[in-house]
């Protein structure tokens, strides 16, 4: 780690002000991963400006809108009774991800935002154009069994690593966000999180110096047919191989509307758009849905070792839909 | 049963450890100390030529860079051959020490360290075994499983005359110990004196590797280390560390500490090597084996041969004529190997056990009754009695308490939901061994009782069983009984490894107390009304503070009073405790049968050990309380080697990958659900004064294999390779 000014900032704007003067400062908020990236000599900031005295703290309720504070920790929008009733897969995501002492850490905001866990980002020693542009990418011919399947490029083929976000991304839900003029915006989250293409180093599509202020989402009528299933080497506390989030707005037995985002195939929570189309008006049967994952997997690219993220990713989908189909949680 | 041998003690060291106030070897606090940080090397192998510490130098707090340019050679490498750091350009492993950089504060030296350039020369790295197990050279003989090849009748021959053949080749990869203390040491010299807090499983093996490496007499280096905070193995070997500290602290004329990072870890000890294995068995129809061919090769360093003895246990299982063990090794550009609980062990246990379970569905026969078919009376190899062998009555309880029975013969024929069920079972077996061990006594007239000697505990319980064997010969009561270890000013013992601690140094507190108790009764019979008068020490006892007749316990005095009446503060014995003669007429071993339930959602490829039951005979347990977790963490740990663990190696680049907690995957508690473990004891007067054998690796031999068996009965596919993560259960 090394060494850096700490700044404590009063209001929003004054933090995305204070980031606007300096590209080389980074926000703190749970600090679960920034630190850990600071010890690794990853990230490098010469100054940290803390959110944590920010009033972005509560979940709150207006009309359909429900909006997550960026700065309540991730263990208290799990538990939230507003969540839980209406968004029970962000809930079960949420849960399904880091540990406890973690969650109780982590913030939304730092969720959308942390780097991802591949091997060769995390060790200076190798190359990674994520951390390093221009060095290489050391996953791409290398040991990349936890790596992209889908819209990856030469350039880049890690994952993001959060399962929250891919709740999020099934939810449809938005970014708001301030700039360093004070000025605020909303992004959808489908274009909150970017592919690398020939720019890796840029996990999403934030402008130097804008923050994260909130979270939104819309209420809708899949919360009791909705399924967060994550496929992992170890029972809790590792990343996801393969996780999807399906959510279904049934009438009787026909599928009116699907939304399924899949983690740890990709740079971004993948939303398999075309599938959903597929689902719309079909009855809610086994068969259509394996006909639907296989449609969901064809324009996967899979790497040398991680093939059988495909085959898996299409189980992972059939199964996250029956579940969802039959009563979600659990 | 005795006052208090097996009974349920918790931990007398749990409260310290608890509220923090055990201090581990980081946490020794010394005046002046300064802290280094290692910086490791880029490359796996090739040579350092130039190294900049110019700008770590000038960096805050920062007092020294040590490299190879200014650090001074160790003394005597021959001694002991391991891998020393900063003693030459030459790179043999990836993230190897290049550096320490050392500074007033942790956080000064770590920020400085990330200054520190090095160019090298690279040469290609070698660090694909499974490439290259056909280069594999024979193994140098080890002090434990002796020749690197056994023969018993001739295994060839009846092989190519057998009935039913078998044949597979099983791999295991690297694994680490991940104990959760890092490996630290705090190290300073006083009058040309050092003193060294160590994390350590045998603090001599230290002292003397110390000073020869320094140059100094053994008496003139003070090695302390009275908690460890789990090695199983990795704290064996002296590791690169206390070296470089103590050296730091010479040439720096100040305290210095020096702490790995997990990612150091990784490098600064060894590990389980990648192990690859070829079994054929031959057998009748009916079940005998008539030969057991069992091959293994492992990864060494280019600095030192380490042989994992995987093949130690296949000569002494099972009741088979012929049997031949080979133990390979390839050298690559990685750290030597080291011990991991159960070395060699677990890993031929997994082949050998595996294999077995694979025989009993080509000869269609229950795994369980092919075992009882194979049943060893006498050691197969060189015909010796067992000592004790309660290994049949542990599969009848095991498979009992299981529900073994229960168990459909033909695999895939149980289901729940979306999962498959399967039972697995194995067989486990260590040694029993017993090295020599000396505890001092100090007996005090106040009613206490101190007792010292050098061993560790890193985990099962040594204070606890220690004050126990104490408390029950001794005749006080656990509470006014302390017992020290740790520490090279207290007397010697061997090292806490191969599970002998409680046989050796136990065996040697009983010893003690035995000697004291005779020189109590001399005492006592000084005064010639004594009810002692015309007893001899067998017909003596010490209980509840009194020497008594060990017939009529109302006849007797207390020890109190014996040491008073003869003016004396103390009474202190130093006793050593050899192994017996008589062990070596004996085959001497502990075994055990394990059984798992699996669950396996074929689907996802998800394998979960939904059930374990383990069934141990080692002799006597001491403790029951901490006996069970002993064998629990060896089911842990089992489910671990058999689904999860797995360092994992860029050939490209001779580097571990990783190197964290986080992506190297132990069990967590989600992982592990019902454990039950159960004793059968055993009277054995073979093994040792105590009627002890080790217990702590015993725990884990078999627990891989199992649960591979139990995969394949659920599943029908069979998973030779581990760990058993979902790509291979849904590949397979």
């Amino acid at each position: 780690m090394r060494a850096f000014e700490y700044t404590r900032a009063d209001s929003a704007e004054s933090a995305a002000a204070e980031a606007g003067k300096n590209t080389r400062a980074r926000f703190l908020a749970g600090g679960t991963n920034l630190l850990d990236l600071m010890k690794e000599d990853i990230e490098r900031p010469d100054q940290l400006i803390d959110l944590n005295r920010l009033n972005m703290t509560e979940i709150t309720e207006s009309g359909d809108c429900i909006r997550l504070g960026a700065l309540v920790s991730n263990t208290d929008t799990a538990n939230h009774p507003l969540i839980k009733q209406h968004f029970p897969l962000l809930t079960q995501a949420i849960l399904a991800g880091a540990s406890q002492q973690i969650r109780n850490m982590a913030t939304n905001g730092g969720n959308l935002n942390q780097r991802t866990r591949c091997a060769y980002f995390y060790d200076t020693a190798m190359p990674c154009n994520k951390r390093e542009p221009g060095s290489g990418c050391g996953a791409v011919g290398g040991l990349n069994r936890m790596h992209a399947i889908f819209g990856w490029s030469p350039e880049c083929v890690a994952v993001h690593p959060s399962d929250m976000c891919v709740a999020l991304a099934a939810l449809d839900a938005t970014v708001q966000v301030v700039d360093s003029q004070g000025v605020a915006r909303e992004i959808p989250f489908a274009n909150y999180h970017r592919l690398p293409g020939d720019s890796p180093h840029k996990d999403n599509t934030l402008a130097p110096g804008e923050l994260i202020t909130s979270i939104e989402l819309t209420k809708n009528k899949m919360a009791p047919h909705s399924h967060y299933l994550k496929v992992r080497d170890r029972a809790s506390y590792a990343f996801a191989l393969v996780s999807v989030a399906a959510a279904l707005h049934l009438d009787g037995n026909k599928i009116g509307k699907a939304r399924v985002a899949l983690g740890g195939v990709a740079h971004k929570p993948w939303r398999v758009n075309q599938m959903e189309d597929f689902l719309q008006g079909k009855p809610a049967e086994d068969e259509i849905f394996v006909d639907a994952a296989a449609l969901a997997v064809k324009t996967a690219r899979p790497l040398e070792r991680n093939a059988f993220k495909v085959d898996l990713a299409r189980r992972a989908i059939v199964r996250a839909l029956q579940k969802a189909r039959d009563g979600g949680m659990v | 049963m005795g006052k208090y041998i097996g009974k349920e003690f918790s931990r007398v060291d749990g409260v310290a450890k608890v509220t923090g106030a055990a201090p581990y070897a980081a946490e020794f606090h010394v005046p002046g100390t300064a802290h280094g940080y290692l910086v490791m090397s880029r490359i796996a192998k090739g040579t350092i030529t130039k190294i900049d510490t110019a700008a770590a130098e000038k960096s805050p707090g920062v007092v020294r860079v040590f490299t190879h340019k200014n650090t001074p050679k160790f003394a005597h490498p021959e001694k002991y051959k391991s891998f020393k750091a900063l003693q030459s350009p030459e790179i043999v492993f990836n993230a190897q020490p290049i550096a320490v950089v050392v500074a007033e504060t942790f956080e000064e030296a770590r920020a400085a360290a990330n200054l520190v350039e090095a160019t090298y020369r690279r040469e290609d790295p070698s660090t694909d075994f499974f490439g290259r197990v056909e280069e594999a050279e024979q193994a140098p003989d080890s002090p434990f499983s002796g020749k690197s090849v056994q023969t018993t009748g001739d295994a060839e021959q009846a092989m190519s005359s057998a009935e039913i053949t078998f044949e597979a080749e099983y791999t295991i990869p690297a694994e680490h110990h991940n104990p959760m203390e890092p490996h630290a040491a705090v190290a300073y010299w006083k009058n040309g004196k050092l003193k060294i807090f160590d994390k350590s499983q045998d603090v001599y093996t230290v002292r003397s590797n110390l000073a020869a490496a320094l140059g100094v007499p053994e008496d003139d280096v003070h090695v302390v280390s009275p908690y460890v905070g789990g090695a199983f193995g990795c704290s064996i070997r002296t590791n690169y560390y206390p070296f470089l500290t103590a050296m730091m602290a010479r040439e720096l004329k100040r305290p210095v500490k020096l702490v790995y990072t997990r990612r150091q870890m990784f490098t600064g000890h060894g590990y389980r090597p990648f192990t690859h294995q070829k079994i054929q068995l031959g057998a009748k129809k009916t079940g005998e084996l008539i030969s057991i061919i069992h091959e293994a090769a492992n990864n060494t360093s280019t600095v030192e041969k380490w042989n994992d003895s995987t093949t130690r246990f296949t000569r002494h299982i099972y009741a088979c004529p012929n049997m031949k063990t080979i133990q390979r090794l390839v050298k690559t550009d990685l750290p030597t190997p080291c011990a991991m609980r159960a070395p060699g062990a677990v890993s031929g246990m997994f082949a050998l056990e595996s294999a077995l379970d694979e025989l009993s569905y080509k000869l269609d026969m229950d795994p369980l009754e092919l075992r009882l078919k194979n049943y060893a009376e006498v050691d197969p190899a060189n015909g010796k009695p067992y000592s004790t062998k309660a290994l049949r009555e542990c599969y009848r309880r095991g498979a009992e308490k299981f529900g073994w029975d229960k168990r459909q013969p033909i695999p895939r024929s149980m289901r729940e939901g979306n999962e498959l069920i399967g039972y697995g079972m194995s067989t486990g077996i260590w040694y029993a061994f017993q090295q020599p061990a000396t505890v001092k006594v100090v007996l005090k007239a106040d009613g206490t009782a101190q007792l010292t000697s050098a061993t560790s505990d890193i985990g099962p319980g040594t204070y606890t069983v220690m004050t126990i064997i104490a408390a029950e010969y001794l005749g006080i009561a656990p509470e006014k009984i302390s017992f020290g270890l740790g520490d090279t000013q207290m007397p010697k013992a061997p090292v806490q490894g191969g599970s002998w601690t409680t046989a050796s140094v136990g065996s040697a507190v009983h010893g003690a107390a035995m000697k004291l108790k005779s020189r109590l009764l001399s005492l006592a019979q000084k005064d010639k009304d004594s009810p002692l008068q015309g007893l001899g020490p067998d017909e003596v006892v010490l209980l509840d503070g009194r020497l008594q007749n060990r017939k009529q316990t109302s006849n007797g005095v207390s020890i109190v009073g014996i040491l008073k009446a003869e003016g004396m503060d103390s009474m202190t014995e130093v006793h050593k405790e050899t192994p017996s003669k008589i062990r070596e007429d004996y085959q001497l071993l502990a075994h055990g049968a394990q059984f798992v339930e699996v669950r396996v959602d074929e689907q996802l490829g998800m394998v979960r050990v939904s059930r374990a039951v383990e069934a141990t005979a080692c002799g006597k347990i001491m403790n029951p309380k901490t006996s069970h977790s002993q064998e629990m963490g060896g089911v842990v740990w089992g489910i671990g080697m058999a689904l999860t663990e797995h360092t994992e190696v860029d050939d490209r680049f001779g580097r571990i990958m990783n190197p964290s907690l986080a992506d190297y995957h132990v069990p967590c508690c989600a992982d592990v659900r019902k454990v039950d473990t159960d004793f059968i004891e055993e009277d054995d007067r073979v093994v040792n004064p105590l009627g002890v054998k080790g217990m702590g690796e015993l725990g884990m031999v078999g627990i891989p294999a199992a649960i591979s068996n139990a995969v394949y009965h659920a599943t029908g596919k069979r998973i030779r390779h581990l760990p058993m993560t979902p790509d291979k259960v849904l590949k397979a």
